[in-house]
Formats: structure tokens, C-alpha cells, sequence
């Protein structure tokens, strides 16, 4: 049953993907002032909205784990955060390359691009700490402490890199002002449902590999305790 | 009338059962004895009772914390200050009324009263011991929680503890104590409850089978070794 | 409720005894101040206008570095002999263990900066006696976000493999909005620039935000931590 769900996932992402791919490449035009790299954004700014989905879905399940205990929340959790973290991770390097075809630079320390690699290291910071921690328990716990400090500090980053001593360069919100051409919010939509179909299949496959490491540790200790 | 309770208590450490299904109950004014193998889950029952740990399933009902004196495997005390500073801290963490004097009182107690100025590093093993057993007795607890107290304790030290043990249980105090030392637990105990591989398979008044046999328990309701 | 302010003030004073007897922290985290104060000195060659724009980033730097040696130490020192179980065992609740250790590593750390103050004065030239007021309101506000954050990630890390290297880890990308602010504030002060000066008000108000914020949530969530 999962599994099916896994690959029903997989495989509609995929095929969105690539439908979606193949408008944004043969049917668009090229934008009138970014040329041909601006299909990038169709990758980098789902990326970004999917992966803050995610992170809110594991902010809820770590708070569900403090609550019930049930390890699943953690499960869930730790799948979420690490496709949240690849997701992050796409939009850093899509971002640059972007920016290194329209400003001339791989990286600048823009609004947009620190705050979200100061989320990337929050994040990262709460996957290097879950292997150094071995009881499961005890890891599940500070995981979900460490995910509720992480997600409360992202708009305190949002508002303190907006504070006036620094600089932006960073094009505004093109969807809230309107400025998308009608002719792209189709791709646009369609590329957030590919990566949020494929994410979900990543998380699950995920989810069911935290599950099956927990079962094997509890049984390794049964056996040593005999 | 009960002064301590486990009722049906599992302890999961990931998916492994420390804890399955652990019922026991200690009557008001008793000693009880808990025995048991390396790994029963000695160590994790007692550290429930002692609100150190949460159980994953089950009920336990413990008296106030101000009134529970707790003696794990650790010593539990700062080396880096003397006799008369920790037992004066614990003494105002336990909510005693005169910290200072019950301080002084707790040290000629176990002997200690000529090097209260004395730092705890600077202190034998058997001295250090002996301020580990004058802070677990110094707010006069009623519910004593004792984690193998008897293991590598000095002559002296071992004294000191019976003869505290002695006067709690006359004052009514109601002791539970893990042990492996059977005969030196035995001279004072008036139940016995044996745990076996997370449950308790036995408790019950101390018979004088087990006084002249401490290996008798293990046989008849212990579990056969692999 | 005055119970556990009680145990708080217990807690604080035991810590700050302790730390005070051996002067292990307070020593290894000054001397690291002073090292990398002449550290950055070889790093840079500036003139005068550029050291005032990077002199509170510089400050700070230094003074975080400083905080997670003594945040490291918070809850470490509890370990030998067990004396984490003692005090979790112990009537005292969680919000008063974590409210105790971060008065003292607050305390610990305020001392550590203001003694690295002058030495910063001195090293770069920086006049930082002239809106001192401000200024010490900056480092206390921006200290206790970094004692309260610390202590509780000390908590967390105290059974971690590599506490010392996790805790830094996870500490400051966490603090970095504190860090920022506290930054601008510091360099506006210094550089006494009227149109950065303007800004402190926000700045100032995203600390408290801050402070106020993770101390909530600290002292909340800190029994879930202790007791497991």
C-alpha cells in the first residue's frame, strides 16, 4: 500500500516535472530582459515555497512528538527536514546560477539569499546533530526541541537582515505584485505541484527507512540483552 | 497504605522495552528489596520512581518530590565545593527550613563534621561516599530511592548507611533499594520484588529461604539463563 | 512558583561558586578574547573609516566566541558524579535549573566582555566610552539571548558525541538575527553616524523580541530536555 502510494507519487511528480519542463523550454518564449535563464525561477522559487511547507509540517509533527511521544511524529519530522534542507539546497544553487547570469556574481549578501542560507545552517545544524546522538529516544526529543528553536528564529532572521544597515539587491515578490506574465503562472503552479509530489515521495520513502532503522536497533538491544 | 506505586509501566528506549509492563506496589514503612540481573531494568524503574524518567506507558504514583531522597550510581555532589556548600544547596533545592544547621547536623551524622570545609575533590572515596549518603538522608526523607547503595562502599561508608537506613525505617520512611549484594540487603529488608527482563515476577515478604539462600529467588522465578 | 525562584538563585550562586573557585571558563574564554582580538589585528589592515564600519561585527565576533566556551561549560559541569540527576530529582523544577544556569553563564559572560572592552578600545583605537549607555544596554540585551539560547542547546548537547563541536554548531546560525542587531547597534555607536543611529530603535526592539521569545520558550520546553 505504501509503496503503491510512494510510486503513484513519484512517478505523477515525475511526469509533471517533465511536462512542465518541456512548456517551459520549447513553448515559452524568452523574457525580455533576462534572456533565456530566467526558466530557472520555475525550479527555484517552488523549491523555496515547498520546502518552507515542509519545515511548517515538521515544526507541527516535532510539537506532536513533545506531546504523544508516538515516534512517528519524529519520523516524520526528520523526513520532512531533510527534503526541506535538499529543497533549500536547489534554491541556493538555482539563485546562484541565476545570479551569476544576471549580476554578474555567484553569490551576494542580499536579503533573499542570507536569510534563506541562515535557514539552510539552522536546518543543517539539526542534521549533523541527530547520528551523534545514539539513544532513539533521547534523540527524538532534542531533534524536536532543536526543529521548534530553528523554525521560531526564521522570521527573526527575515526581519533582522531586513534592518537598514543592510543591503538588497534581490528582485522583489513577483507574484504578490502582479508582475507575472499570465502566460507563466501555469508553469509556475505546475512546477510547485511537481516538486510538492516528489517531495511527498521522498519524505515517505524516508519515513519508512527511519522506521525500519528504529525497528532494527530495538532489536540488536533485545539481542544483547539476553 | 501505599507510599509508592508502578502500575503496569513500560519504558521504551526507541523501540526496545526496558520496561514491560512493570507493576509494584510498596506499602508505607517497608524495605523492599528489588532484585535482579544486569539489564532487568533495575536502574530504569528506579530512576521512574525518582522522576528522573518518564514511563512511555503506565501509571506511577510517588509523593511529593520534597519528600523522596534518591541515591543513584553517581555520588551527586560538586567537587568543587566543600561538605557544609553542597549539603547547604541540597538543602535549600530540597526546601529544607534551616539549610546551615540540618547541614551540620546531616555531617556529624556521617562523620564528616571535622572536614566540612573541605572540598569534595580533596575527599577519599569512602568520604565521598559517606556526603553522597548524608545529602540522600538530609531533608529526612519518607520514600527512599536506593540505586545499588552497597556497591563499592568502604567499611565505614557501609556502616554509616546501614545505620541510616536503621533510623529512617524507624522514623517510618519507606525504602526501596536495587542490589546485588542480597546478604547485606536481606539483613534489612522486609519485602522482596525480583524483575525479570523488565517485569516483576516476584514480590512478596522476605521468607527466610532467602535469608540462608540468596541464589533461591533467582531459581525458583527467575527465568532459566540462556 | 517562590520556591523555584528560590532554586534558581541556589542554582545561580553554585555555578557561579564553582566557576569562580576554578576560573576554568573565565580563564580559557578570556584569554581565547585576547587572542583573537590580536588575531583579527593581523587579519586586517585598515584605515581609519573601515575600522569603525566593521568594529561592532569585530566586537561581536569576539564576544561569541567567548559565549559558547561558557555556554559549553553550563550543563557540563553537571555531569561528573551525576549531579544532573540530583538536580532534576530534586524538587526544583526544570524552568528554575535553566533560569539558575543562565543567570550565572549571563553573569559569566557579561564579565568577560566588559573586561575585553577596553582591551578592544585600546588594540583598535576605538573610542567606546562615548555612548556608553547604550552601548551596555546593547551587551546586556545581546547577552542574555546568547546565555539563554546557549544554555539550552547545553542542555540539549550535554550526552551528544562532540558537545563541543554540536553546540557552536547548532548555536549560531540561531543567534545570527541577534547577532546582526546587535552588530548594527554597536557599529552605529561607535562610528557615531547619525543615519545608522537612527536605526538602533528597530534594532533594539528585534533584540527584546528575541530575548523574550526564546527565554519563553527555554524555560518551557526545558523539562521536556531534563526529563526524557
Amino acid at each position: 500500500m505504501r509503496e503503491k502510494l510512494i510510486y503513484t507519487l513519484g512517478i505523477l511528480g515525475t511526469l509533471v516535472m517533465v511536462y512542465n519542463l518541456h512548456t517551459i523550454f520549447l513553448d515559452l518564449p524568452d523574457e525580455a530582459m533576462q534572456g533565456a535563464v530566467y526558466r530557472i525561477l520555475f525550479i527555484h522559487v517552488p523549491a523555496v515555497i515547498n520546502a518552507f511547507t515542509f519545515l511548517a509540517v515538521a515544526l507541527c509533527t516535532s510539537v506532536a512528538f513533545l506531546a504523544t511521544k508516538k515516534f512517528i511524529y519524529d519520523s516524520i519530522s526528520v523526513a520532512c527536514i531533510e527534503v526541506a534542507t535538499a529543497f533549500m539546497l536547489v534554491n541556493l544553487v538555482t539563485g546562484s546560477i541565476w545570479g551569476r547570469n544576471q549580476w554578474g556574481i555567484w553569490w551576494t549578501w542580499d536579503l533573499r539569499l542570507t536569510s534563506m542560507l541562515i535557514c539552510f545552517l539552522l536546518y543543517l545544524g539539526y542534521l549533523l546533530m541527530r547520528p551523534a546522538i545514539t539513544e532513539p529516544t533521547q534523540r527524538a526529543t532534542m531533534s524536536a526541541f532543536i526543529s521548534i528553536f530553528a523554525f521560531a528564529d526564521v522570521p527573526l532572521v527575515i526581519m533582522a537582515i531586513r534592518l537598514p544597515n543592510v543591503r538588497t539587491q534581490h528582485p522583489g515578490p513577483v507574484l504578490e505584485t502582479g508582475n507575472l506574465a499570465p502566460a507563466f503562472v501555469p508553469p509556475f503552479l505546475l512546477g510547485m505541484l511537481a516538486l510538492f509530489l516528489i517531495g511527498s515521495a521522498l519524505v515517505l520513502v524516508r519515513l519508512h527507512q527511519e522506521t525500519s532503522r528504529r525497528e532494527i536497533d530495538s532489536i540488536r538491544r533485545e539481542l544483547h540483552a539476553v | 497504605m501505599r507510599a509508592v506505586a508502578a502500575d503496569r509501566v513500560w519504558k521504551y528506549f526507541g523501540d526496545y522495552p526496558a520496561l514491560r509492563g512493570a507493576s509494584l506496589e510498596v506499602e508505607k514503612g517497608a524495605c523492599l528489596a528489588l532484585l535482579g540481573r544486569n539489564g532487568a531494568g533495575k536502574t530504569t524503574l528506579l530512576r521512574i520512581l525518582a522522576n528522573l524518567s518518564k514511563p512511555t506507558k503506565g501509571q506511577v504514583t510517588t509523593p511529593d518530590r520534597r519528600k523522596v531522597g534518591y541515591l543513584g550510581h553517581g555520588i551527586g555532589v560538586y567537587d568543587d565545593l566543600s561538605a557544609l556548600e553542597n549539603l547547604k544547596l541540597f538543602g535549600r533545592l530540597l526546601g529544607v527550613q534551616n539549610p546551615h544547621s540540618t547541614a551540620i547536623q546531616a555531617l556529624e551524622r556521617v562523620d564528616l563534621a571535622r572536614v566540612k570545609d573541605g572540598l569534595a575533590r580533596e575527599f577519599s572515596r569512602g568520604m565521598r561516599q559517606r556526603l553522597a549518603v548524608a545529602r540522600a538522608f538530609l531533608h529526612e526523607p519518607e520514600l527512599l530511592l536506593l540505586d545499588e547503595p552497597f556497591t563499592s562502599l568502604d567499611d565505614r561508608a557501609v556502616a554509616v548507611l546501614q545505620s541510616l537506613l536503621r533510623d529512617a525505617r524507624n522514623n517510618g520512611a519507606t525504602i526501596v533499594m536495587s542490589t546485588h549484594q542480597i546478604r547485606e540487603a536481606m539483613e534489612l529488608a522486609s519485602d522482596v520484588a525480583l524483575l525479570e527482563r523488565g517485569k516483576i515476577v516476584f514480590a512478596g515478604p522476605q521468607s527466610p529461604e532467602m535469608l540462608q539462600d540468596p541464589g533461591w529467588l533467582y531459581r525458583t522465578h527467575g527465568e532459566p539463563q540462556a | 512558583m517562590k520556591d523555584g525562584l528560590v532554586a534558581a538563585l541556589a542554582i545561580a550562586g553554585k555555578d557561579l561558586r564553582t566557576e569562580l573557585r576554578t576560573k576554568e571558563s573565565l580563564t580559557a574564554s578570556l584569554s581565547f578574547s585576547l587572542v583573537i582580538l590580536v588575531l583579527f589585528s593581523f587579519a586586517f589592515d585598515l584605515g581609519r573609516d573601515e575600522l569603525y564600519a566593521i568594529s561592532g561585527g569585530l566586537l561581536w565576533l569576539v564576544y561569541s566566541f567567548a559565549g559558547a566556551l561558557i555556554v559549553n561549560r553550563s550543563f557540563a559541569r553537571e555531569l561528573p558524579n551525576d549531579c544532573l540527576d540530583v538536580l532534576v530529582s530534586s524538587p526544583a523544577p526544570g524552568w528554575a535549573i535553566c533560569l539558575g544556569k543562565t543567570v550565572a553563564a549571563f553573569l559569566l559572560l557579561v564579565t568577560v566582555e566588559l573586561i575585553t572592552l577596553p582591551f578592544f578600545g585600546l588594540f583598535y583605537n576605538i573610542a567606546w566610552w562615548h555612548s556608553s549607555g547604550t552601548l551596555f544596554a546593547v551587551i546586556l540585551l545581546a547577552t542574555w539571548g546568547i546565555a539563554v539560547v546557549g544554555v539550552s542547546f547545553s542542555a540539549v548537547t550535554v550526552n551528544v558525541r562532540l558537545r563541543e563541536l554540536m553546540l557552536p554548531v547548532l548555536l549560531y546560525p540561531i543567534l545570527i538575527p541577534l547577532l546582526v542587531s546587535a552588530i548594527g547597534v554597536t557599529t552605529a555607536l561607535f562610528s557615531e553616524d547619525p543615519q545608522m543611529l537612527s536605526a538602533n530603535g528597530v534594532s533594539l526592539q528585534l533584540l527584546i523580541v528575541f530575548d523574550i521569545m526564546y527565554t519563553s520558550l527555554a524555560l518551557y520546553m526545558i523539562e521536556f530536555i531534563l526529563i526524557v
